[in-house]
């Protein structure tokens, strides 16, 4: 699979690498500043990129105004996007293009090595893989007349995975119940929030969050 | 209703009828005045043998309250309230007193002013109510020509001639005249008199320069303060918290590493838990730098980290902005972290389901306001989250109003200081 970097810090960048290339994937390109980005991610239309928030020359949200800009010239450009800090404005900017194949997550989640791959894969595939601290600020702003309230814990844990970009078996292994036991819970989500059933992981999770955070 | 306001309101305007009242009470007082001018003058040479001291004690304070009284009296034709400039000293005790009361100056201004106002502003004040007095006066001069004895009212200017009731309606005309010059110039005369009491009874330039130096003093000294208190959280959050975790979490490395080929579980194990050490020191630095800077305020700058915040609270937040370009660094940081600090407070202790935020630029000031339909009730107690802000917002010259009745809704107001010259149409860069 390959795959395109941006990260201005080196040890992180040769880490990503690093991490990326011991797992079959290959990496096309790393850019260390924000400029070159576009260009890059445009000229190799790489299977998916990993890319930095914060680049230089500005040290603001470089890496995620071109992520923006380059899923506007190639629509559905898969980016995973890292951050330091997670922020629900740029989740939603993210979200609103529109399309799937993007991911918005902390780098600390890079530490857990199979869980990092499994969203890189996922956004690759054209999934979602958002960060679960974005997913819990929006679960916990449910207030007493929101239908979120009406589901019992263990479904809003199962909401909480699927929010972040998982499959129904992700969710199984996750909560170390049966697949049919996922889907249960998920068709009495569907129900309660008034959400149309789909086969569609990206699209769930679209709605998921356009649901959530249009309140 | 609790209601702070830093700034207070202008006072009243007396209305038109009422001044040739006031204007008579004035000339009256101008001339009591003159008792505490002669016991005021009398009581400094009388130090030298004591009498002087109990004297002045008693005088002093009664001309400064007798000042007082006409500084609120004479904010109503200024239109602003006149400042009361006098030093307070600096320690107890009795001699300290009177050194302050001896070298302030506005001890001797207050004095100055007792004369003239006795001369001047008793002239001003009387001419002002004669006028309105003798419109009156002449209106009914028939009436009382008709009704008092013979020769009482029938010399009029001091017997230059005589007039009986028939001829007096002659000096009708004389109301009308006096009514006219009132109307022209009544008030007027009320402002010269009050203008010239502020220029002895308000702030000299050096006064008033004395004052700002001590309000800002006071300012920076807290600012200073906070500014310590802030370093310190910073250090200890960084000592006890990502330092510790690192520390632990080398030691972890070095365990697994020797342990790695004797006993590789144990040395996963390790690890495992060296990896999670690193995620929480993570975030605790996470945590820390938002509370240093909230990154997104870098980013994206005011407006963009107020539209975060909103979109972290748990009830519904609009926000509406409308400043031109990004504040300089300082003003935005504070600005930002007084909204949120408001908006910390409604999620905490109002029960609101709806609040928002209003920041606009108008008239080189930056002006915010965070209001929320919930229980009200807030108010700016020493030690609070309000009275936090409302200092962090006087080191820049800002300001906080708290309207919250019980019932509710409350409405935060805040103005900070910020000239349109420093607004910046670029965004500034942050660092990495």
């Amino acid at each position: 699979m390959r795959v395109l970097i941006a990260e201005d810090h080196a040890l992180l960048r040769d880490g990503l690498i690093r991490l990326l290339e011991a797992h079959d994937f290959e990496v096309v390109e790393a850019v260390d500043n924000g400029p070159r980005l576009v260009p890059a991610l445009v000229e190799h239309r790489p299977d998916v990129a990993v890319v930095d928030v914060r680049l230089p020359p500005t040290f603001t949200d470089e890496g995620l105004r071109a992520a923006i800009d380059a899923r506007g010239q190639v629509p559905g450009l898969p980016i995973l996007v890292l951050s330091q800090y997670v922020e629900q404005l740029y989740a939603r900017e993210l979200l609103t293009g529109g399309g799937g194949g993007v991911g918005y997550l902390l780098k600390d989640r890079v530490s857990n090595v199979a869980e990092f791959l499994d969203a890189v894969r996922r956004v690759a595939g054209g999934g979602t893989a958002m960060d679960p601290d974005v997913i819990g600020q929006l679960l916990a702003r449910n207030t007493k007349d929101s239908p979120v309230s009406r589901l019992t814990p263990r479904e809003s844990e199962v909401l909480g995975l699927m929010a972040e970009g998982r499959s129904n078996a992700a969710i199984a292994a996750a909560l170390f119940v049966t697949e049919k036991a996922v889907s249960k819970h998920t068709n009495n989500i569907f129900a309660k929030l008034d959400l149309p059933p789909s086969e569609d992981d990206n699209r769930r999770v679209m709605a998921v969050l356009t649901y959530l955070s249009s309140r | 209703m609790t209601t702070v306001a830093l700034t207070e309101a202008p006072p009243m305007r007396y209305p038109r009828l009422a001044q040739p009242w006031i204007a008579l009470f004035l000339a009256i007082l101008a001339e009591l005045g003159i008792a505490l001018f002669v016991l005021g003058v009398v009581s400094v040479p009388l130090i030298a043998v004591w009498v002087g001291i109990p004297l002045l004690l008693v005088v002093v304070p009664t001309t400064r309250w007798y000042a007082n009284c006409h500084r609120t009296m004479l904010a109503g034709f200024l239109g602003e309230r006149i400042p009361r400039p006098y030093k307070q000293p600096p320690m107890p005790g009795m001699l300290m007193r009177i050194r302050t009361i001896m070298t302030d100056p506005q001890t001797w201004r207050d004095l100055i002013w007792l004369l003239v106002n006795a001369v001047f502003g008793f002239t001003l004040c009387l001419l002002s109510a004669v006028l309105f007095l003798a419109t009156l006066f002449y209106l009914v001069y028939p009436l009382l020509v008709g009704v008092t004895p013979e020769g009482v009212f029938t010399e009029p200017f001091g017997g230059l001639f005589t007039v009986n009731f028939g001829t007096s309606f002659l000096l009708m005309p004389v109301a009308l005249l006096a009514f006219l010059i009132w109307q022209a110039a009544g008030e007027r005369l009320l402002k010269a008199n009050a203008f010239m009491a502020r220029s002895l009874l308000g702030p000299t330039e050096s006064a008033k320069l004395a004052m700002r130096v001590q309000e800002l003093a006071e300012s920076r000294a807290e600012t200073v303060d906070t500014q310590a208190a802030e370093l310190r959280r910073i250090e200890r959050d960084l000592h006890d918290g990502a330092q510790a975790r690192l520390a632990a979490l080398s030691m972890n490395l070095g365990m697994a590493e020797e342990m790695v080929a004797r006993d590789p579980a144990q040395a996963a194990a390790l690890l495992t838990e060296a990896r999670e050490s690193a995620s929480t020191a993570l975030s605790e630095l996470r945590d820390l730098v938002r509370g240093i800077h909230p990154p997104v305020l870098a980013d994206r700058g005011l407006e963009g980290a107020v539209k975060a915040l909103a979109l972290t609270c748990p009830f519904k937040v609009d926000v509406t902005f409308d400043v031109p370009g990004r504040p300089a660094a300082p003003v935005e940081s504070a600005a930002y972290f007084a909204v949120a600090e408001c908006l910390a407070n409604a999620v905490k202790y109002s029960a609101a389901t709806n609040a928002w935020i209003q920041i606009t630029h108008e008239d080189e000031k930056l002006h915010m306001i965070v209001g929320d339909d919930g229980v009200g009730g807030a108010s700016i107690k020493p030690g609070g989250g309000l009275y936090g802000i409302e200092r962090r917002l006087a080191a820049f010259d800002g300001t906080l109003t708290v309207v919250s009745p019980n019932a509710g809704p409350t409405t935060v107001i805040m103005e900070l200081p910020c000239e349109s010259s420093s607004l910046k149409t670029t965004p500034s860069s942050g660092t990495a």
